[in-house]
């Protein structure tokens, strides 16, 4: 049995109301979306907040829609599930909707929500555990201690990220809506990371995440997402590889864009995948019926594979989650040449069984 | 300690209870209902599964303050429900478990035979890959998960007026799907 900390509990019905008594409690509030990832952590005493502010009564916060430019805008408090059987985000998005249908098992995307997904707070296997577990070992850089169990020696904390959505949406180019005591913001998902695993986002006291909002995406886009992890449910990812893909009307590669997540503190793009790709020819029947083997005498099967080994050279999986870190290493060209693979036939999500 | 104003099973109740508590402690500790089971507490096992309008979710991970006014069913309200709409006895899904065999220990059951109920409200024929995600998010560490699928698949048959054919349904599927199931009786015989 896992008992919560004691907290009192706001239900606020507007986003204002929200921000207001956010930025009132200070840093003794923490923000509760769906729960799936904040009450076992809390369960855990990784943080003893004095009041909880739920987000789930402000209805302006949940939905899809299309704007009129073409945006498409995702309410931060829309769930998984919800994001993952949008007809408007399968067709416009794959690689969002695959990346939010391989997020934990159905009860967890029926509570988990697509902003408590990209906000998710990193994890690795030294902390997500009870505090008894963590106090036999002297605790760790990311709470309460001074050592790391990853990096001998390291003083800078690796926990990874580990939010499948988060990839997807880099490949996107997409934007986060976010709103606080000082106004409202936009900014790049881009330019959101921090590379430190305390706490791995731009993102101030009393902010709150309104919307991610998708640009226009051109008529050609395909797109696929990855996952690496131990079963084939529930789990969180032990890598995430998130494809994209832009054929232009001369049957060429316009734009290539591959985001990995699961390496460490924030999610990475793989350098040189547009450069590697653009202009290479896409052959629609040799994609619909060749084999992935027979693929790689072709000019685009070659570049896959120069791409795959590219990620292979760039990412380096860490031991701070679960599963051996060389096998993960083995797994970023496999992953990453099936994941671009899927989201050229339009097909995916990659996964193993 | 607040008064929380729930909807159980077609109930409304008052409770009190403190606001750091879970759906799940209100449930077992305040209103008796021990049939949503405290397994890992922490959302890997879906022991705790309840619905809340209909679909399936944790209460091991829901706050019970934040569900006040929507409706939740436990596996306490599943005959109850059955028998107001009409029907005789335990709901199908509760009585296909029985005649499946589809426990061992139990322990896993009320939230597996939710996760079935929500699915097949939602779809009442559903594929076996749809069978096997909608309950992908219930651990069993008794019975291969074998009979639990022939449970839900003897209830989806019967629901849709088909008859399964003699004991087909230990073969893993029903009567007009019953040659896909052939390898999986050969490999229970061996």
């Amino acid at each position: 049995m896992l008992r919560l900390p004691k907290f009192e509990v706001a239900t606020p019905k507007s986003v204002g109301e929200a921000i207001a008594l956010l930025a009132e409690a200070g840093p003794s509030a923490v923000v509760l979306a769906g729960g799936t990832d904040l009450l076992p952590n809390l369960k855990h005493e990784l943080a003893t907040p004095e009041l909880v502010v739920s987000l789930g009564a402000i209805r302006e916060l949940a939905g899809i829609r299309l704007a009129d430019d073409g945006t498409l805008a995702i309410g931060a408090m829309t769930t998984l599930e919800t994001v993952a059987s949008s007809e408007l985000v399968r067709a416009r998005a794959p690689a969002l909707a695959q990346a939010a249908s391989l997020v934990a098992g159905p009860q967890l995307r029926t509570m988990g929500t697509l902003g408590g997904n990209v906000l998710l707070d990193t994890r690795c296997q030294w902390i997500n555990q009870s505090y008894f577990w963590r106090s036999a070992l002297g605790f760790c850089l990311k709470k309460d201690g001074t050592k790391c169990h990853v990096v001998e020696g390291g003083k800078k904390c690796v926990a990874a990220a580990s939010n499948d959505t988060a990839p997807a949406l880099m490949t996107l180019g997409a934007s986060l809506a976010l709103e606080g005591p000082s106004g409202k913001r936009s900014v790049a998902l881009d330019d959101f990371w921090v590379a430190d695993g305390i706490y791995n986002k731009k993102l101030a006291h009393a902010e709150l995440l309104v919307e991610v909002r998708i640009p226009p995406l051109p008529q050609g886009h395909r797109g696929a997402y990855g996952k690496l992890r131990e079963r084939a449910s529930i789990d969180f990812p032990l890598l995430g590889i998130a494809a994209r893909l832009d054929v232009g009307t001369d049957q060429r590669v316009a734009h290539a864009d591959v985001v990995v997540t699961a390496l460490a503190a924030q999610p990475r793009r793989v350098k040189l995948v547009a450069e590697t790709l653009r202009g290479v020819p896409i052959d629609e029947h040799e994609l619909a019926h060749a084999e992935n083997a027979t693929l790689e005498t072709s000019a685009f099967g070659r570049a896959v594979r120069s791409i795959a080994e590219l990620a292979e050279k760039q990412c380096h999986p860490l031991p701070n989650v679960p599963g051996d870190a060389d096998w993960r290493q083995a797994m970023v060209p496999v992953f990453v040449r099936r994941t671009l693979l899927a989201a050229a036939r339009r097909a995916g999500p990659v996964h193993a069984d | 300690m607040g008064v929380l104003h729930l909807k159980i099973n077609g109930d409304d109740l008052e409770v009190a209870a403190p606001g750091h508590w879970t759906l799940l402690e209100v449930l077992r500790y305040r209103l008796g209902l021990t049939g949503s089971k405290q397994g890992c507490d922490k959302g890997d096992c879906g022991a705790c599964t309840v619905l809340l309008d209909g679909k399936p979710v944790l209460a091991c991970l829901t706050l019970a303050a934040t569900v006040q006014g929507r409706h939740v069913t436990t596996i306490e309200g599943l005959l109850p429900a059955h028998v107001a709409a009409g029907g005789k006895g335990a709901d199908p899904v509760q009585d296909a478990f029985d005649r499946c065999g589809a426990l061992q220990c139990g322990f896993c059951q009320s939230g597996m035979m939710l996760s079935a109920r929500a699915l097949l409200n939602r779809n009442p024929q559903p594929s076996d890959a749809e069978i096997k995600d909608a309950l992908s998010g219930n651990l069993c560490r008794c019975t291969g998960y074998t009979q639990i699928l022939q449970a839900v698949e003897l209830a989806i048959c019967e629901a849709a007026g088909r008859t399964p054919t003699p004991r087909s349904w230990e073969r893993a599927s029903c009567a007009d799907s019953g040659a896909a199931s052939a390898s999986d009786s050969g490999e229970r015989s061996a």
